[in-house]
């Protein structure tokens, strides 16, 4: 059974449809590419597996190790295992980071019916990543994403996904503003997360960042669908004649 | 004694009240002149209704429609009730003065051993035998308002704090309020505290009914001098049934190079008022008052402060949140005058509401009325609901649409809680929050 399964998925934004009958099969261990060029409606796709309001689903289905996905509000997604990487994360004045993490991560354990974490064996997860990451520890105290920089809300993400060991990782965007050191850090931090039993799917528009998050697969989409798949060679042949071959296919 | 003619109904019962309560209300002479001078000009009023400005939004007319009857003495099962209710509130390392029904319950409260320099009375006994000049201060509030004219009048019960020069006192002051309340009855009390120069203490009021207590009225006033160069820390807490009506009002003045930081919170009483006139009487003085409002139901709460910066060189801020759910109505008015003398004033107020429902409603009202040209003045107001971005962003990391609510909500009043110095009492009040949110399932 695949881990992902998008079919034929149709969305509306009010009156406007933005996807018009999308298909993708991810299955556990791949590593999945969505490039297009913007307003081909990669974020939508990101916003309506992780639950978003303001989507409606006028045909289509999304299915999560066979369960439809499109039932559940977005925090049972979070505890079934799909995290989205967003391409802007807010900022929560007044939460502080630990807090907010500790939060999440033992509502999602209860969710699950597992028992939450201990405060030390929580501590010591989170000092490891973190540290992995080149989070220094003051950021953890201050308010969640207060005062980062573009890099180091990325990093913040990246840190959430190996802290929840989440089995479908969506990253949106995930190289815009960051410099080519930042991406390097994120890049590693996304990479040490693949695994045999985790899909990575990563939307990007630029080629750029699949130099340091190899993919398995490529995916092209135009005006709301995939208009083309292949291996990491698409990437490149895209790099080099542009998203405009494909406005005509879709 | 004659008392004038009431204009409303409930006026007239409340003529009534006032004649038979008058055996049981403590002082002659002088007292009995001010009280008989407070209830005239109650009665010239009556209850407050909107069309009195400073009353706008809390029209007595509408939400308590009539006094109650004065409580009668608490009886030993009153007073069992009384103590079961004081556990639940407890707090460590303080030194607990309570009034049960609003008469002081010396069973309850730790008057032994009291530390040098610190005297407590009760109302009661000053008023029957205090020195004059401190029963003229406990008429301090004035009349002009009515409902802290009717307290004036009717005061039965209190305590009368006063702390020597120079004494820093290491142990917070709790005064707790009980309402026993087997039956719908009004109290009507009234406390003074006294920081001499170069003082230093902590106050803690907290308003809480015995379990299963009804409507119940609590009258309240406090008047507070801090002395020059003395600090005082204040935590308030309406924890009242809700069913209750909390109308309390304060006036507190400071001398010169004096601390005042004074935090309420409230989360019970189905309609509260607190009025609190701040008043700067000496110069280089500091004022603090942050508060937070969490209201449901049909919950009506009003933060009323008159800050008055009569002299030069003083600071005060006002950090005021409220959080309103269901048909909950939150009010806040701020009213900061700087006279003409008072040049150098730093002044600042801020409030915001949060409306998790569309009926809730909160008003806010600041008034800036400035006589001097070389002041910092400012406020600022802010309505709004929960950022549904940011709720979205902590759902998808997990939490359930009432846990994000939840710590957004404890994010929005934190910063007003975070005001509170002494850590015991910030975690009071940060668990009185969480009992809220709690409650709200």
């Amino acid at each position: 059974m695949p881990l992902l399964e998008v079919k034929n998925l149709q969305v509306r934004v009010e009156d406007r449809e933005i996807l018009h009958g999308l298909s993708l099969v991810v299955n556990k261990g791949e590593v999945h590419a969505i490039m297009g060029p913007n307003g081909s409606g990669k974020s939508t796709l990101s916003h309506v597996i992780a639950g978003k309001p303001g989507y409606e689903v006028t045909a289509g289905e999304v299915l999560f190790n066979g369960e439809d996905l499109l039932e559940m509000s977005p925090d049972e997604r979070a505890a079934k295992g799909v995290f989205l990487a967003f391409q802007y994360p807010v900022e929560i004045p007044g939460v502080a980071t630990m807090t907010f993490l500790r939060t999440a991560l033992n509502a999602q354990r209860k969710a699950r019916g597992e028992s939450e974490f201990s405060t030390p064996d929580f501590l010591k997860k989170v000092r490891e990543v973190a540290a992995r990451l080149n989070i220094p520890q003051d950021m953890l105290r201050r308010g969640v994403n207060v005062g980062f920089s573009g890099g180091e809300k990325k990093r913040n993400e990246i840190l959430q996904m190996a802290l929840f060991e989440p089995s479908l990782c969506i990253l949106d965007e995930m190289d815009s503003g960051l410099d080519i050191d930042a991406l390097r850090i994120a890049a590693d931090g996304v990479n040490a997360l693949r695994s045999s039993d985790r899909a990575i799917v990563v939307i990007t528009h630029y080629q750029r960042l699949l130099n340091y998050i190899v993919p398995d697969f490529v995916h092209v989409m135009s005006r709301g669908r995939v208009v083309k798949s292949g291996d990491k060679q698409l990437a490149l042949e895209l790099e080099a004649s542009g998203y405009a071959q494909f406005e005509d296919a879709a | 004694m004659n008392v004038a003619l009431a204009k409303t109904d409930s006026g007239r019962t409340l003529s009534d009240t006032f004649t038979l309560a008058r055996d049981r209300l403590p002082g002659g002479g002088k007292v009995d002149e001010l009280r008989q001078q407070a209830f005239e000009s109650y009665e010239r009023i009556g209850l407050p209704h909107r069309r009195i400005e400073d009353w706008k939004y809390t029209d007595l007319r509408v939400l308590m429609r009539e006094v109650l009857p004065l409580a009668p003495e608490p009886d030993p099962a009153a007073l069992a009730r009384g103590a079961a209710a004081l556990k639940l509130h407890a707090i460590a390392g303080v030194r607990r003065l309570v009034l049960v029904d609003g008469a002081f319950a010396p069973g309850l409260s730790q008057t032994a051993n009291l530390e040098n320099g610190l005297r407590i009375r009760t109302l009661r006994e000053v008023l029957e035998g205090g020195e004059s000049a401190l029963q003229a201060d406990l008429f301090a509030t004035g009349n002009s308002d009515p409902m802290a004219a009717l307290n004036g009048a009717m005061m039965t019960d209190g305590v009368v704090i006063e702390i020597a020069d120079d004494i820093a006192l290491p142990q917070p002051l709790h005064v707790v309020h009980v309402a026993s309340a087997a039956r719908p009855a009004a109290m009507f009390t009234r406390s003074l505290l006294k920081l001499g120069t170069g003082a230093s203490a902590t106050l803690v009021e907290s308003y809480i009914a015995g379990e299963g207590a009804k409507s119940y009225q609590v009258h309240d006033s406090l008047i507070v001098s801090i002395g020059d160069g003395a600090r005082l820390e204040h935590v308030r807490l309406v924890e009242d049934g809700g069913e209750a009506f909390n109308i309390s009002s304060s006036a507190i003045t400071l001398g010169a190079k004096a601390h005042f930081n004074t935090f309420g919170l409230t989360t019970g009483a189905n309609v509260s008022r607190y009025q609190a006139v701040i008043a700067f009487a000496g110069e280089g003085s500091h004022v603090h008052t942050n508060g937070v409002n969490l209201l449901n139901g049909r919950q009506h709460a009003d933060s009323t402060l008159f800050l008055d910066h009569a002299v030069p060189n003083c600071e005060s801020r006002e950090v005021f949140r409220s959080v309103v759910d269901d048909r909950g109505h939150s009010v806040f008015q701020g009213r900061i005058i700087v006279r003409p003398d008072a040049q150098k004033t730093d002044a600042k107020m801020m409030t915001r509401a949060l409306l998790l429902s569309d009926e809730a409603e909160a008003d806010n009202k600041p008034e800036l009325e400035i006589f001097a040209d070389d002041v910092t003045c400012g406020h600022g107001a802010t309505t709004g609901a929960l950022d549904e971005s940011l709720l979205f962003y902590l759902r998808a990391r997990g939490l359930s649409e009432k846990e994000a609510q939840a710590l957004l909500i404890q994010a929005f009043v934190g910063e007003a809680i975070e005001s509170i110095a002494d850590d015991g009492l910030r975690e009071l009040a940060i668990s009185a929050a969480r009992r809220w949110l709690d409650a709200r399932g």
